[in-house]
């Protein structure tokens, strides 16, 4: 635990708060120190954990990438290279196998989400202690290590993508052929209200998933840690007991970890062909 | 857990990362992915020419070392038939070499005794009339019967 006058329910709520940064209800701009106060800055306020890890975490993915790419060549790779080759090749793979139309995008995009997503999604395997930890002895109130666990991230990764399905279809189909695959189908022409239900929520289906899914899966993960580090409070036994379900649950998560870095990058890829594709 | 302006804040710096990515990482990597794969390719089939190259000579080699073979035996074998026909050829010489010898002795024999022959008639001859001429001192006249002792000699 962290401070040792919290209960159990503060702990928990203490854990789930970012460190907000936004209007104060006495005028002045400032951190929240609540949750209620960072609920009253309404839309204009940003979290500056979740926004700095990840910028933190991308910065650190792409520094490693741009140095394997800035050394690569056709000769026997080192470690780095062979290791950002390894990522590079699967995502390659990934990429063909699902995605039949033409678009230098795709490829990095999805290499993007992929690595971003699971380098910020390992930051749940941190003990959930540590750096709120560290940021409470910097003076900060909160700070919520993973920013997925923040819909702020996966929806506006997820609205990202979807910019990007509205957009390539128009490119690929026109104005007309958008608007028609959201009109004239599955009924024909007369069933114009039920298509556009239908397509509607098929479309919207589309980004609300892939964020909902991400930030669901991190955030429950994140949820069961917090729930076992509050056994560390219970003496030895409970204690002892709650280090193992920790550990078992630490490594059953990296594979929630990566798989959902995966899906996140697999249906974006699909979702980009589907954009592409005359007819689907 | 609001949803506020980190929602804007994620999807710029999401599309910034992107840009990197498309512009200084991926295309660099999967460029020297794309010249490993021609590298090795080539040195595949530069291995599998190599191999072929060394399969020909082989076969190139062996066929070589059997034509060899095959003449230096047709070699031996003509040197043996001529060795055989000049042993055989010094064989004939020889024994008509020989067989010449002997002839040219039996005539040098022959022409001895014929010689001796001669020489024993005429002394035979000599010997009979001075013989006949010592019993027939008187009687006989060496002129005149010279022809009956020449008769007598030829008939020696």
């Amino acid at each position: 635990m962290s401070t040792e006058a919290l209960t159990s329910s503060e702990y928990i709520k203490h854990h789930l708060q970012n460190l907000t940064y936004g209007k104060l209800p006495d005028g002045n701009w400032g951190l929240a120190h609540s949750a209620e106060e960072a609920k009253e800055m309404g839309f204009w306020a940003i979290n500056l954990d979740t926004l700095g890890v990840s910028v933190v975490l991308g910065v650190v993915f792409l520094f490693l990438f741009r140095t394997a790419a800035k050394y690569a060549n056709a000769g026997i790779p080192g470690g780095l290279q062979n290791f950002a080759e390894w990522i590079v090749e699967f995502i390659d793979t990934s990429v063909r196998g699902s995605f039949s139309g033409r678009n230098p995008l795709v490829a990095p995009l999805a290499l993007t989400i992929f690595a971003w997503i699971l380098l910020m999604n390992l930051m749940d395997l941190l003990p959930i202690d540590w750096i709120p930890q560290l940021a409470h002895m910097a003076g900060l109130p909160f700070f919520k290590v993973v920013p997925t666990t923040d819909p702020n991230t996966t929806f506006g990764m997820a609205l990202s993508v979807f910019f990007l399905v509205v957009y390539y279809s128009i490119k690929m189909k026109g104005i007309g052929g958008f608007v028609g695959e959201l009109t004239l189908q599955p009924f024909g022409k007369f069933g114009l209200p039920a298509n556009i239900f239908l397509e509607g929520v098929n479309l919207i289906a589309k980004p609300v998933s892939l964020a909902l899914r991400l930030f669901g899966n991190m955030y429950a993960g994140e949820m069961i840690f917090i729930l076992i580090a509050l056994m560390f409070g219970g003496g030895i036994g409970v204690g002892l007991f709650g280090g193992v379900l920790q550990w078992s649950w630490a490594v059953f998560h990296i594979l929630i970890v990566i798989l959902q870095a995966f899906i996140f990058m697999t249906l974006t890829i699909v979702y980009l062909d589907m954009a592409h594709q005359e007819h689907h | 857990m609001n949803i506020n302006a980190t929602l804007i804040g994620q999807s710029i710096t999401f599309f910034v990362f992107v840009w990197f990515c498309m512009k200084y990482v991926w295309p660099p990597i999967m460029s020297a992915l794309g010249e490993r794969k021609k590298l090795i390719a080539d040195g595949l089939a530069a291995g599998e020419r190599g191999k072929h190259e060394l399969e020909l000579a082989e076969k190139r080699a062996k066929e070589d070392l059997q034509t060899a073979k095959a003449k230096a035996a047709e070699i031996v074998a003509q040197a043996e038939k001529r060795a055989g026909v000049m042993v055989e050829e010094a064989r004939t010489n020889a024994r008509a070499e020989g067989e010449r010898l002997v002839a040219a002795a039996q005539a040098e024999i022959e022409r001895e005794v014929n010689r001796a022959r001669e020489q024993l008639r005429g002394q035979v001859g000599a010997v009979a009339v001075a013989g006949a001429s010592r019993i027939l001192k008187r009687e006989i006249d060496a002129k005149a019967h010279n022809d009956v002792l020449n008769d007598v000699i030829a008939q020696i």
